[in-house]
């Protein structure tokens, strides 16, 4: 035993094993992706920045429940609402601090109409404070701009729900 | 006038070496990262120019516009001497490297002496860098660094007496063309393995790197240094393992010679082997940096003195009687 380790310590069989497997790595396929040009593949469940979407015939699906204001364990939301002319309740004010925000998407499996969601976007820096403070209108446009891409995931993850 | 016109002489031959070394370390520390990023399933640095070729130019760019911070406690002279100094010996040591029969700055007689002693001079850059910090991390590098690469000296040392036993000359080309018939590597071979890790351990680098260790030592003697004078320190402690590499080929593996003396490998100049012979080597010091975990101190020292330093010294005795009772011994002058 003692002396095959010191047969193995003169021979640096250790050493030149490890070179070999270092040798076969060198030509394996890398696992980098060149980020800002090449993405890594997200789950349709990822979650990212946050939208409200609309219905087809472009009314917002939000019906100021506050559910997703009640169990926001950041309190990161806050809604104020109205009851419009037509009786339907909506909205008037939906503003989500992103800063305060844990992206633990509560909000999204609270809402019974799946008027907020988190989106596949990660890539929303800001230079300042004041830009990630969300409101309805930012909102809304998120929403519009990523309906594509919202819809298909959400009928993806569908028989999960 | 003959003597301004061998100024310029010696100047532009000096020129046409030292501009060729320092582009070759910008790509050798590309090389470097590159074959590390490798081994590790990645990519490394693949944006500035062609393969990230231009990486190094464009850090180097960068350090140049940079702030040079000097702390306040720290000895300002010898604070703004050491970088300059590591980087000076780095390169003057290049003088007397041969790259072909011909091309070489410095052909004297004892180049292989030379090339210790500024060897040995290196380490004083980084000692004043450590010393004149005046801050605990540098300090501790540096007196490690010191430690490190006196111990490490001794066996390279023993390691060159062998070769030189071999060869009955100190000069560089001689030593080259004395292994026409059989590179060192082969009888030697020993020793090459005890001179490449002791030259690991000459130029800090992994396992060896305890001078810069970053998890005990923040960034050891380069701490206080940022700027240009940081990247001297770089510049020099690359120029220096490309020196070593330079010097393992030139002592074990035939320098310029080309490896078969046969039609297709012989008409190649002596400069490309030269080359592809130190170029070989750096890829081994780069590979040994991704596969190696650092040593402890006092395993570096009882490797260095305990092990490498007998071990070559017997070799020293072994070669020398092989040599002496064969009747092998090198014909004075």
């Amino acid at each position: 035993m003692k002396i095959n380790r010191i047969i193995k310590t003169i021979f640096m069989a250790d050493f030149i094993s490890g070179l070999l497997i270092a040798i076969k790595q060198i030509f394996k396929s890398k696992k980098t992706i060149n980020y800002p040009f090449e993405k890594g593949k997200i789950s349709p469940r990822f979650r990212g920045e946050h939208a409200l979407r609309r219905y087809p015939n472009g009314e917002e699906r939000c019906i100021a429940c506050k559910l997703c204001e009640a169990v926001c364990p950041a309190q990161a939301i806050t809604i104020e609402s109205e009851i419009r002319k037509d009786g339907s309740r909506k909205t008037t004010r939906y503003d989500i601090d992103m800063l305060k925000c844990i992206y633990c998407g509560l909000c999204e499996e609270s809402c019974p109409v799946d008027a907020i969601v988190q989106g596949p976007n990660f890539e929303f820096a800001t230079e300042t404070r004041e830009e990630l403070y969300y409101n309805k209108q930012k909102l809304l446009e998120n929403g519009d701009k990523w309906e594509t891409a919202l819809a298909e995931n959400i009928k993806a993850d569908s028989p999960f729900r | 006038m003959t003597y301004l016109s061998s100024f310029f002489n010696e100047f532009y031959k000096i020129i046409f070496l030292l501009l060729p070394i320092l582009v070759s370390v910008a790509l050798i520390v590309w090389l470097d990262r590159r074959v590390w990023a490798f081994v590790q399933k990645r990519k490394g640095p693949n944006v500035v120019g062609p393969f990230g070729l231009f990486q190094t130019l464009a850090d180097a760019l960068k350090y140049i516009f940079k702030e040079i911070i000097i702390p306040a406690s720290a000895n300002k002279t010898i604070f703004i001497l050491a970088p300059i100094i590591t980087l000076t010996l780095s390169l003057i040591a290049w003088a007397v490297i041969p790259f072909s029969n011909k091309l070489v700055l410095a052909n004297i007689n004892v180049g292989i002496l030379y090339l210790f002693a500024i060897s040995s001079l290196s380490v004083y850059g980084i000692i004043m860098g450590g010393w004149a910090s005046n801050s605990k991390y540098p300090f501790l590098g540096a007196i490690r660094s010191a430690a490190q690469m006196v111990s490490y000296e001794v066996s390279i040392g023993v390691i060159i007496i062998n070769v030189l036993l071999c060869v009955g000359s100190l000069n560089l080309n001689k030593i080259i063309l004395a292994q026409e018939n059989v590179w060192f590597i082969f009888p030697l071979f020993p020793m090459f393995v005890i001179f490449f890790i002791s030259s690991l351990a000459e130029t800090n680098r992994p396992p060896f790197d305890l001078p810069e260790a970053e998890s005990e030592l923040v960034a050891g003697y380069q701490t206080e240094y940022s700027g240009m004078m940081y990247a001297m320190f770089w510049l020099g402690e690359y120029a220096n393992i490309l020196l070593l590499c330079a010097l393992g080929s030139v002592l074990f593996l035939g320098g310029w010679l080309s490896p078969i003396d046969i039609y297709p490998f012989n008409i190649l100049p002596g400069v490309f082997w030269m080359i592809f012979k130190i170029l070989g080597l750096f890829i081994l010091f780069s590979l040994v940096k991704a596969i190696v975990p650092r040593y402890r101190f006092d395993q570096l020292m009882r490797l260095g003195w305990k092990i490498f330093l007998p071990l070559s010294l017997i070799w020293v005795v072994l070669t020398a009687s092989f040599l002496f009772f064969l009747d092998m011994l090198p014909k004075s002058g």
